[in-house]
């Protein structure tokens, strides 16, 4: 059976134990005088039935399907002649790839070479009793399992208390996902940039002033030797980052103090979802209308007045991104704003201050750390966008401060290094996990400061 | 004294009055300007899509009268379907552009009239012939796909005839599109071809489905994972967590999520789903998966704000009633928070949909031609697609990539306005 039929019968599986179980307890019940006399209710027999039956079989599966291909690899890998024994692990794992083609489909006449047949054919052999074993032990465990917990089945059984801490350790786990996917994130990154580092140093990488990620086919090929200084796609990513602010942060709180403080609530109700249609735009949709709408236009008016506006430069990338963090930084700024106690207001109209006069003075002032928190995760919004920049940004690495000039970012060129063709374990294919490592270092710096301030000021008025 | 001295604050006051009402209404001003920016910006990212990808609902055809010569499309025992599907059918199409404009006889003359027509409008011609084998050996009149480059020029020309864009075409095809113009034999119809193909090279037979069947897929998976994974862990941690510091450690790593840049989601799909685990690139599972980790904090977070919102006295009610603590949660707790949680979910799964920098990474951007037909057929999403049409150089794909735009929009905002329709229909106030 192949691995998508054994979950469905799986799951019937799991089905037949809810029912044997359900029915075993009931059917004992009759004897003792009714279902009222059990210890749990019938359903939770049933549950436990199916929980014995499937959780063990269905983690054995899971492992199962993990390690099976690389214990297969490491069986052919020893029938293999010594000479193709010797070859280094690209190598290897070349011809790995040879053998699983040819298997696959049998006479493509890839490689008539004899290992490599004789290979091809175990390898089908052995992934065909592999299928086998698996779906006998994955039966067998459930079906015995199974077995067991419908004979333990007795009127006094604490059922309902085991199917309860099942659930509970369930919920756990799903929600330890967190946790592992934070882990995940770093372990990914951070095991491909060391590779990355013991490459290029990372004083190098750093505060290198040149970013030019070519690595030589040839040795002496010219300009062969690549430069990896990360400082001009800093530099770039600030730049177009700090265009979005100064869009964003005026609008978006200028915005937030007019809902919140001045417009009748039935404006607010309609205004504020409008919006936030912006945010709900895909980036991809402002990546396009940067390219084609906004950046010709930018370039064109530049020449109206003389002035030499490159067809990607960072203000159309930085402009667009601005209005999309807009509603970003106004809904944020709303709810800190609304949070501020309306006692505060009143004593600063008591006195004889006019609105105005009272937004600046006192409800600002008391809002600001949750704005600066908000301010912050905008920021690091706006560092981890990409298609944006990827659409309407350069590729070039220039280092410059001049926002009609075209500049790269630190996204654009993960994409560039990890879409299409990549050799792996190359320092050009590690940069990018490098480049992922220092998003991520930096967002996470950002997104833990602000969230700490914001939930500082939460406490100061609750 | 004391009198004058009131006199001169009071006068001070009245003084500076008119100045601070200024200042006031500048202030008011200036909220005023900043929304009116917000939704002049909406206003103009909408027309300005709109204004570019409206034409792409429609596609130029052309009237052919196409003899079915059986020598000409090498068909010499119509009863064998192999032989059918391999004629040449771009053969006699050529053939009969030749008869129409016969004074088309140089080389170069010719493979300009044969450009005319779409390449792919062979295949029309070989589903007639498959579906009636009679039709061989006669004349017959069909619509037939035009080139891209004659589909934009017949659309910016304008009734007059004037001022059409030429792009690539020369004098003789602007001449030879004008006399089928001038005939009638050239009309503009609904694009179909738009929503029932997959990508192509050539604009005019590249369409959508096959896109939209990998978001499809992909959203698939992410529904299926992260609507039951996120609101498990929901109830967790708020039913059953106890506030302690891995609690605490759970919820930091959860709000952190929330705002990780999506692409490094895509960085930890290539390293652990493509790299680790050896799944395949390009397959909506893996999308599916990438996305579900990117959605959940997402998921998680509304999910808790709704159970929070279920009254402490419905549960102590339960309580009293000798109910277990799951039964309170699964009978009581989900059933009452299910709208907020719904919610939730359709606008994570809305993000979902729009996101493209995670799928860059895990390779569904390849070039695929297929619909695929399940979540481990290579696939590309709808996003994706916008972002790959963007990037081609032919005019007619600014068309097409604004109307998937123009998809791809419409049932982002069918999406959240369901999500809002459910909280306003089905939302409780305690």
């Amino acid at each position: 059976m192949d691995t998508s039929m054994l979950l469905v019968v799986g799951l019937l599986m799991i089905a037949v134990a809810y029912f044997a179980g359900r029915t075993r307890s009931i059917s004992l019940a009759s004897g003792v005088g009714g279902v009222k006399n059990l210890n749990s209710l019938p359903f939770y027999y049933g549950a436990l039935t199916a929980l014995w039956c499937g959780i063990p079989s269905f983690i054995l599966l899971a492992i199962w399907l993990i390690f099976d291909d690389f214990f297969i690899a490491q069986i052919i890998v020893q029938t293999l002649p010594d000479h193709v024994k010797d070859m280094s692990d690209a190598e290897l794992g070349l011809l790995m790839d040879t053998v699983a083609n040819v298997a696959q489909n049998s006479t493509m006449g890839l490689s008539t070479e004899p290992h490599i047949l004789q290979a091809a054919e175990r390898l089908s052999a052995l992934q065909q009793t592999n299928q086998m074993a698996m779906t006998v032990a994955f039966l067998s465990a459930g079906i015995i399992l199974m077995l067991a917990a419908w004979l333990k089945i007795h009127t006094s059984m604490r059922a309902r208390v085991h199917v309860e801490l099942a659930f509970k350790w369930v919920l756990l786990g799903c929600a330890c996902i967190a946790i592992f996917t934070t882990i995940g994130i770093v372990l990914s990154v951070l095991f491909e940039s060391l590779k990355f580092f013991q490459a290029v140093p990372f004083t190098d990488f750093v505060f290198g002033m040149e970013w030019s990620p070519q690595m030589a086919i040839r040795s002496d090929q010219v300009g062969g030797s690549g430069a990896f200084g990360a400082i001009p796609l800093f530099a770039g990513t600030m730049l177009i980052s700090m265009i979005a602010m100064l869009i964003a942060v005026p609008a978006g709180l200028m915005a937030a103090i007019y809902l919140a403080e001045y417009a009748h609530p039935k404006v607010r109700n309609i205004i504020k979802p409008v919006l936030e249609v912006l945010a709900g735009v895909p980036t991809v949709v402002y990546g396009f209308f940067a390219a084609l709408t906004v950046a010709p236009f930018l370039r064109d008016s530049g020449a109206i007045i003389g002035l030499d506006v490159s067809s990607e430069s960072a203000l159309a990338a930085g402009l667009v991104m601005g209005v999309m963090i807009i509603p970003f930084v106004s809904s944020l700024s709303d709810d800190v704003i609304t949070a501020v106690p309306q006692s505060l207001r009143d004593g600063s109209f008591g006195l004889g201050a006019t609105q105005s006069e009272t937004i600046k003075k006192v409800v600002i002032p008391a809002a600001l750390p949750g704005i600066v928190g908000g301010v912050l995760l905008a920021v690091s919004r706006a560092i981890g966008e990409t298609m944006i920049v990827v659409m309407a940004a350069g590729l070039a690495a220039h280092l410059t401060a001049n926002p009609l000039e075209s500049v790269t970012t630190v996204t654009v060129q993960i994409v560039k290094l990890l879409v299409g063709d990549q050799e792996f374990n190359s320092p050009k294919t590690l940069s990018a996990f490098a480049l992922g490592l220092m998003l991520f270092t930096v967002t996470l710096i950002l997104n833990f400061i602000a969230l700490q301030v914001v939930k500082k000021y939460r406490e100061q008025y609750e | 004294m004391k009198q004058s001295s009131n006199n001169s604050t009071l006068d001070k006051v009245n003084q500076s009055l008119a100045r601070r009402y200024r200042a006031e209404k500048r202030f008011k001003a200036y909220g005023i300007a900043a929304i009116l920016f917000g939704i002049t910006c909406l206003i103009v990212l909408f027309t300005d899509i709109i204004g570019k990808g409206h034409s792409a609902f429609f596609q130029t055809y052309v009237y052919l009268e196409v003899t079915m010569d059986s020598e000409q499309l090498y068909i010499n025992d119509p009863s064998d379907p192999q032989q059918i599907a391999a004629a040449d059918y771009q053969g006699v199409i050529k053939a009969a552009l030749r008869e129409r404009f016969p004074e088309a006889s140089s080389r170069r003359d010719r493979r300009a009239l044969y450009a005319l027509v779409s390449n792919g409008a062979g295949f029309k011609l070989r589903g007639q012939l498959e579906a009636d084998p009679t039709l061989l050996n006669q004349t017959i009149g069909l619509w037939m796909l035009v080139d891209d480059d004659v589909d934009t020029y017949y659309k910016s020309r304008g009734e007059d005839g004037e001022s059409g864009f030429d792009g690539r075409l020369n004098e003789k095809q602007i001449g030879w599109v004008e006399s089928f113009i001038a005939d009638g034999y050239m009309e503009s119809r609904f694009n179909t071809t738009f929503f029932t193909s997959g990508d192509s090279r050539e604009p005019e037979q590249a369409g959508i489905l096959g896109a939209m069947a990998g978001s499809l897929f992909t959203l698939l998976v992410t529904i299926l994972l992260s609507f039951p994974i996120g609101v498990a862990a929901a109830v967790y941690l708020e039913e059953y967590a106890p506030r302690n510091r891995f609690t605490e450690f759970i919820e930091i790593n959860i709000n952190n999520l929330a705002a990780v840049p999506s692409i490094i989601f895509g960085l930890l799909g290539l390293s652990i789903f493509i790299g680790f685990f050896e799944m395949h690139r390009s397959i909506p599972l893996v999308g599916g998966l990438v996305l579900t980790l990117m959605t959940l904090p997402t998921i998680i977070i509304s999910s808790r704000a709704a159970m929070k919102a279920v009254p402490p006295s419905i549960r102590d009610a339960a309580y009293g009633l000798g109910a277990s603590k799951m039964q309170v949660v699964i009978h009581h707790v989900i059933p009452l928070a299910m709208p907020g949680m719904l919610t939730g979910a359709i606008i994570g799964i809305a993000q979902a949909l729009g996101e493209t920098a995670p799928l860059l990474m895990i390779g569904m951007v390849a070039f695929v031609v297929d619909i695929p037909g399940g979540v481990t057929d290579p696939a590309t999403a709808l996003p994706v697609q916008i972002f790959l049409w963007s990037d081609s150089p032919e005019r007619a794909f600014v068309e097409r990539t604004s109307a998937a735009i123009m998809v791809l929009l419409a049932v982002l905002i069918s999406m959240n306005t369901l999500a809002v329709w459910l909280r306003k229909r089905l939302e409780r106030r305690w």
